[in-house]
């Protein structure tokens, strides 16, 4: 038998670490859909304009930079001294994920507002910003010549972004269910299905939905590898490691993480995608739902899994 | 140019918190916070019980994780005292440094930067010893020059069994403690 007994009585500290709030796992969420849809934004380009619809390349481009500073917003709110916010962009660490982070945020919102001045995203503004059309007529012009260069910018910097959600939290070797570099990539492809998700629900065309369903599908046998490797790569790791995975096998996370994030959230939307792929009848809206909720929870999972272990 | 580092016997700890008594006081440490603390591991099955008392804080790691993930550079490590700092006008109170300590050793001062054990800057800058091994009743606690031979640390460190906090995360600490 062994007893420990910590006089650590500080708050959020002890009895356990409860640092990061709902915030952070909201936001990693949302970065990681707004990767998805700057990947997606890529790949429709690289692929020609032959993909009629308007859900990627107009509405999906017009929602990534409101859902990301939705985001950011919450990253701020996380903060314990906020008006020392601008320090991010006072240095850059290489050997910070967050400093990396604080970066690729900046650098994706440009990268964004090309995107949606290519054909198919923009074309004038109406309302109250049509003063923004002269400026916006001469952006266009530029980014003609480039949409190929736009198209892998936006697919490098939203796989960035989407991989550094997972990288923030696999460095830390002190919370052992975190230590794994699966995150990154998981987190990715959890957030490319996320995008998938999201611009189904964009109303895209016939051929646009065929095509997003058939990405999904991919990317949630994808998710479900990786998560199987990750349950692998710790049952056979470090001591540490092997006690962590009990918090998701008979510990107090293992209904969330078997239930919500696997099965309602990969297994359940990835039959009925299959099932509209072969022309069963599916209402369409059911399974990017699940896989928006089933994103959510993967990272409320992760995050607070982390700090109860 | 030093390398400071505490060496804390655990034979001789008997769990009473003056040092965390007096870093308090040292530190004007916020009520209801605290920089260092008591750690008590009791072992074995009754009545063949095993307790050591030891006194804890932050590790001053040589490799130490909360300076690499700090995104601005708030977090450090003094080259002239190897004392890992917090530059407080360069923190976010963004809780990477918390995150990634396996020590636990840092807290969100209610300023709202990240705050921990800064080995007595104040005091050691002036060759005195920090305050928690000044107090020490049973002179538990040795602070001093891990580079100087010579020093008390080394006196103490010698013919004992050594052991570190969590040695396997690999951040080096500068604590040790004897058995």
């Amino acid at each position: 038998m062994t007893e420990i007994v910590s006089g650590n009585v500080n708050p959020h500290i002890s009895p356990h670490m409860e640092i990061w709030e709902w915030q952070i796992p909201a936001y990693l969420f949302l970065g990681g859909l707004v990767a998805g849809l700057m990947v997606l934004n890529g790949i429709w380009r690289l692929q020609g304009k032959q993909l009629e619809g308007q859900s990627v390349l107009r509405l999906g481009a017009i929602f990534a930079p409101v859902l990301l500073s939705l985001g950011m917003l919450f990253l701020f709110l996380d903060l314990t001294y906020k008006v020392h916010v601008f320090r991010f962009y006072t240095a850059f660490k290489p050997a910070s994920p967050m400093s990396w982070g604080a970066w690729i945020l900046l650098l994706v919102y440009p990268v964004q507002i090309l995107a949606l001045a290519l054909p198919g995203g923009i074309d004038r503004f109406g309302w109250k910003l049509e003063f923004l059309n002269p400026l916006w007529e001469r952006i266009k012009g530029i980014t003609a010549k480039f949409e190929k260069q736009i198209a892998w910018i936006s697919i490098a910097s939203g796989s960035g972004l989407g991989i550094y959600t997972g990288i923030l939290l696999s460095v830390n070797a002190a919370r052992p269910i975190w230590n794994s570099s699966i995150l990154g990539p998981l987190f990715l492809v959890s957030g490319l299905s996320a995008g998938a998700a999201f611009a189904l629900l964009l109303n895209p065309s016939n051929k646009e939905e065929r095509k997003l369903v058939r990405l999904d599908t991919a990317f949630l046998a994808g998710e479900l590898i990786l998560l199987i490797l990750f349950v692998i790569g710790h049952l056979s790791g470090v001591q540490a490691n092997r006690e962590s995975l009990e918090l998701i096998m008979g510990g107090g996370f293992t209904a969330p993480f078997w239930g919500f994030v696997v099965g309602l959230g990969i297994l359940l939307p990835l039959w009925l995608e299959v099932r509209e792929l072969t022309h069963k009848p599916t209402p369409f809206w059911i399974a990017p739902v699940f896989v928006l909720a089933g994103g959510l929870a993967l990272r409320f999972v992760f995050v607070f899994a982390g700090q109860a272990g | 140019m030093a390398r400071y580092g505490m060496v804390i016997d655990t034979k001789r700890c008997v769990g009473c918190h003056a040092c965390v008594i007096s870093c308090f006081v040292e530190n004007q440490i916020p009520d209801g916070y605290t920089r260092s603390w008591i750690t008590e591991i009791t072992q074995g099955e009754f009545p063949k019980l095993r307790t050591e008392i030891f006194s804890e804080r932050c590790n001053h790691c040589e490799n130490a994780p909360c300076v690499s993930v700090c995104p601005t550079g708030a977090s450090w490590i003094d080259e002239e005292t190897g004392i890992v700092n917090i530059n407080t006008k360069l923190c976010t109170g963004c809780k990477a440094c918390m995150a990634a300590c396996p020590y636990d050793a840092r807290f969100v001062n209610p300023k709202g930067y990240a705050d921990k054990c800064s080995f007595c800057e104040h005091r050691t800058r002036k060759g005195l010893a920090s305050a928690c091994a000044t107090t020490c009743p049973t002179s538990a606690i040795t602070f001093g020059d891990l580079d100087n031979p010579a020093s008390e640390l080394h006196k103490k460190l010698a013919g004992r069994q050594v052991v570190t906090r969590k040695p396997e995360k690999g951040t080096k600490p500068k604590i040790f403690y004897l058995k």
